[in-house]
């Protein structure tokens, strides 16, 4: 059985439950344990790079250095916002340490020497685990199903470790092998707007609804997502836009691991569809 | 009707600007943009801009110092790195968009009820004091110190994450929150 370090965020133990939840129950059909950091620290995301930069990367680098003292070769972080902050704090911290940051860290305790990578869940299907091991474990083909899968920025952007940063194919792939059609569609990853809808109302959601429109022009049935807050923006705020823009809209958006248990079989309860804004109800069966 | 002089005189400008813009990490490569515009094409908020990121990148150049802090601009960016990853000349525009944020910030310059900075700010304190965000309390923060009128229209879906268990009240800490704070203190009595 491989074992991962294990880096929730914030997101995953607040709005988006259902993404760890789902996450969990996925990875243990296919015997991959992830651990749980222990009394792991908010990454800082875009935020605290905007403000102190070398705090910024010191905050990433107190989880790293956690991770590292408890053994862990690889993380997984399945936000994309906390995966590519802690790739970038990691990047800084092996490539050009700062005597500032490294003694400021040792002088409470806490010494990292670069010897942790930082993955994301995505990333894994094509490293470590086989296509063909979530093939075999499909009880319910997702046979009918046109699903767009949308991938945000910052998982293949600025680093493009495992994809292409404008027309990936990781979790297309995925789909593929739980006998859903992947609809092809030029929005991949083009961005969401981020914490935009919270702060500058007006082009966050404008930007989510470009995404949903021209997804569902091409005829998917339901998009998944691989990042928390590309979830909550075109789940949570879908319904504002649909009357904003006059147009209705309903199309579900699934964490990707909220289809690959469903099709596994896991019991819809422990994957979190009831927690969802947009019914899944037209796409699960009963 | 006030009319004022649109233009700048060269004498208006900060003349070592751009320098101590392309000494900071990330923005070494800033004097090779030939001022092609793939940034400002590739980028899905530039029509919001008040200076798309081409026009940034030649006021930096130029030295419109003030201008450029002050800019909307870099407060509207969203970090999606597709500048960054399209630059035929690889400059890092992100991180120059970093940069200049962190600059107005330390200058005090920032649109002080923009929402962008105003919400950095408080999420960063909640991280050093806390260890973890709690969601709920940094838009509170973040609303009443912008436009608390706001709180009435955001108050159903607030209400239906509550309805759905997406969001509690709970404030979230970790354990050892000193480890921060002193990582904090350390950190200033070092610069």
């Amino acid at each position: 059985m491989k074992e991962y370090g294990y880096y929730p965020g914030c997101s995953l133990k607040g709005s988006s439950k259902a993404y760890e939840d789902s996450l969990l129950e996925v990875f243990k059909v296919l015997n991959v344990k992830l651990k749980e950091l222990d009394d792991w620290n908010c990454c800082g995301a875009t935020a605290y790079f905007g403000v102190d930069k070398d705090m910024a990367i010191a905050v990433s680098g107190r989880n790293l250095a956690i991770a590292e003292k408890s053994g862990f070769k690889e993380i997984v972080a399945p936000c994309a916002g906390c995966y590519l902050t802690l790739k970038k704090s990691n990047q800084f911290l092996k490539e050009n340490p700062s005597e500032k940051i490294k003694n400021a860290m040792g002088k409470v305790g806490l010494n990292y020497n670069g010897n942790v990578e930082v993955l994301h869940p995505l990333q894994l299907f094509f490293r470590d685990i086989d296509l063909t091991e979530v093939a075999k474990n499909v009880k319910i083909p997702l046979k009918g199903w046109k699903i767009a899968s949308y991938y945000g920025c910052q998982i293949v952007r600025p680093y493009k470790d495992f994809d292409d940063p404008y027309d990936p194919q990781s979790l297309d792939l995925i789909m593929n092998a739980l006998q859903a059609e992947a609809i092809d569609h030029p929005c991949k990853t083009r961005c969401c707007g981020g914490s935009l809808t919270g702060t500058v109302e007006d082009v966050g959601l404008r930007l989510v609804y470009i995404l949903l429109k021209e997804i569902k022009k091409r005829g998917a049935n339901a998009i998944v997502t691989a990042c928390p807050l590309c979830h909550f923006n075109l789940d949570v705020y879908q319904k504002k836009i649909s009357s904003k823009f006059g147009e209705k809209l309903d199309i579900p958006i699934l964490h990707f691991t909220q289809v690959m248990g469903y099709a596994f079989g896991i019991d819809k309860k422990k994957l979190g569809f009831d927690s969802l804004m947009v019914s899944t109800s037209k796409i699960l069966r009963a | 009707m006030e009319i004022k002089r649109a233009v700048k005189y060269e004498r208006e400008l900060e003349k070592g600007f751009s320098q101590a813009v392309a000494e900071l990490s990330g923005c070494e490569k800033i004097f090779e943009c030939i001022q092609c515009g793939t940034c400002s094409s590739t980028c899905p908020v530039s029509l919001y801009m008040d200076y798309t990121p081409r026009k940034l990148m030649a006021m930096i150049k130029a030295g419109f110092k003030e201008d450029a802090l002050r800019s909307v601009t870099i407060w509207i960016c969203s970090s999606c790195y597709s500048c960054t990853v399209m630059c035929p000349a690889e400059i890092k525009i992100t991180d120059v968009m970093y940069s200049l944020k962190r600059m107005a910030i330390q200058e005090g310059v920032f649109p002080k009820r923009f929402p962008t900075p105003v919400l950095a700010k408080e999420m960063t304190n909640i991280i050093t004091n806390e260890g973890r965000n709690s969601e709920l309390w940094v838009i509170l923060k973040m609303l009443l110190k912008t436009n608390p009128f706001k709180l009435l229209s955001m108050a159903s879906i607030g209400l239906s994450l509550f309805m759905k268990g997406r969001m509690g009240l709970k404030k979230e800490s970790i354990e050892k929150k000193n480890e921060l704070k002193s990582l904090y203190k350390a950190m200033k009595e070092a610069s």
